[in-house]
């Protein structure tokens, strides 16, 4: 199984392949992003990707644009990634 | 005054997913399916209600709460509520019978704190689920998950909770049951109940519009509050808090997100009201005691943490 190396504002953690960045980050005692419903509904989990690759879970447009999305704006308890990522944290 | 409003008799919900919504509804929360419609919406109940359904799923973009509907005695009830509302200023729409299945006429209005209620007289009865109509036994057989007796109440947020209480006691004849005040004595939490229940309908002050805060289903006891928190885990279904007790109702309970973020409640116990008792006060300096008892504190993303 793939280990990815996330980076948040500049620190990091491991997360599995097929889990999501927000439960890797809560799994590994972390806690440098907000944890809501990690069902990606109430946007408290939201980042930018600006690097790496990754694809989404369904995530509520009320939170996250067509646009915003585009942009790798994306929830965090909704992000599986497919390489080692890069994230910011973005105030919901 | 009581004017004939009964009971919060359903809710409709907005998911993400419905196959993954009705694994959470259905399977894990222990509600029957019982009808779909042609615009893809599923209908569901807890076993103990004696109405068709209580919660109608519809598949959306974006999670939340369309309305919830109060049902009312009857058709002269339900005009002389109309027009209540209407002299009071206001704007009321109406869903035609049918528009949900097997519900009578809907008459609607949007609250002052944004939210979408409906008033209805008629909706199919269909007995208690799996019971016999005559010598029932206590409890059906094949029942899932936490096994939730029925659809209770809804905690709504949104701005002005006082302009809203208001509505809901002098039009609608609920009473305040319990309340959170602010040191300059405004209502900052109000708690109605149209019956003998703690609360049917709850606000909370927050500055957005309309939003949800949880949707709860009713438990027999605090042993089946442990074995749905267990239930929890063995599902990976993220909780929120609990099981422990509120201060608020003094009602025992575990809070959970479906799927889609919308926040669920099942809870058991709690306080009783009668139309004479006067308001149980929380101050809102307190607010972490009225509302988890023994913690004492509300966990930063309780209030914000909405659809
Ligand atoms: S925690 Fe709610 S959207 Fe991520
Ligand atoms: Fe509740």
């Amino acid at each position: 199984m793939m280990i990815y190396r996330i980076n948040i504002d500049g620190k990091s953690f491991n997360c599995p392949e097929g889990q999501t960045v927000l439960i890797a980050m809560t799994r590994t005692g972390n806690t440098f992003l907000p944890v809501g419903c990690c069902s990606g509904g109430c946007g408290v989990c939201k980042v930018i990707v600006l690097k790496g690759d990754y694809e989404t879970k369904v995530m509520s447009r009320a939170k996250v644009s067509i646009e915003e999305e585009a942009k790798g704006i994306a929830l965090a308890c909704r992000i599986l990634p497919a390489s080692d990522l890069t994230i910011c944290r973005v105030k919901a | 005054m009581r004017k004939g409003v009964i009971r919060p008799g359903h809710i409709q919900l907005r998911v993400m997913d419905m196959e993954e919504a009705l694994k959470h509804y259905r399977d894990l929360i222990g509600l029957i399916e019982v009808d779909r419609d042609d615009k893809g919406r599923v209908y569901l109940k807890g076993w103990t209600e004696v109405d068709k359904y209580s919660v109608v799923l519809v598949e959306s973009d974006t999670p939340g709460l369309d309305f919830i509907g109060f049902k009312v005695l009857n058709e002269k009830v339900l005009n002389g509520l109309k027009n209540d509302l209407i002299d009071y200023g206001c704007e009321v729409f109406e869903h035609e019978a049918g528009e949900l299945d097997s519900c009578g006429r809907r008459v609607c209005f949007v609250t002052p704190t944004g939210h979408t209620f409906e008033l209805y007289a008629e909706k199919e009865q269909t007995g208690k689920w799996g019971l016999a109509k005559i010598n029932p036994d206590p409890w059906p057989l094949n029942l899932t998950g936490m096994k939730a007796e029925r659809f209770d109440h809804c905690l709504l947020m949104g701005p002005n909770v006082p302009a809203t209480k208001m509505l809901f006691s002098e039009v609608l004849g609920f009473d305040l049951s319990e309340q959170v005040v602010t040191p300059d004595n405004t209502i900052a939490g109000a708690f109605m109940s149209c019956s003998m229940k703690a609360h049917d309908i709850a606000f909370v002050e927050c500055p957005d519009f309309g939003k949800l805060h949880h949707v709860s289903f009713h438990l027999e006891t605090w042993q089946d509050l442990l074995k749905a928190a267990d239930l929890l885990t063995m599902t990976e279904t993220k909780k929120d808090i609990g099981p422990t007790r509120h201060g608020l109702t003094s009602g025992q309970t575990v809070y959970f997100f479906d799927r889609s973020g919308n926040r669920n409640e099942v809870f058991c116990g709690g306080d009783y009201h009668y139309p004479d008792h006067p308001p149980v006060t929380w101050k809102a300096e307190d607010l972490g005691k009225a509302i988890f008892y023994h913690e004492l504190v509300i966990h930063p993303t309780y209030l914000e943490v909405l659809t």
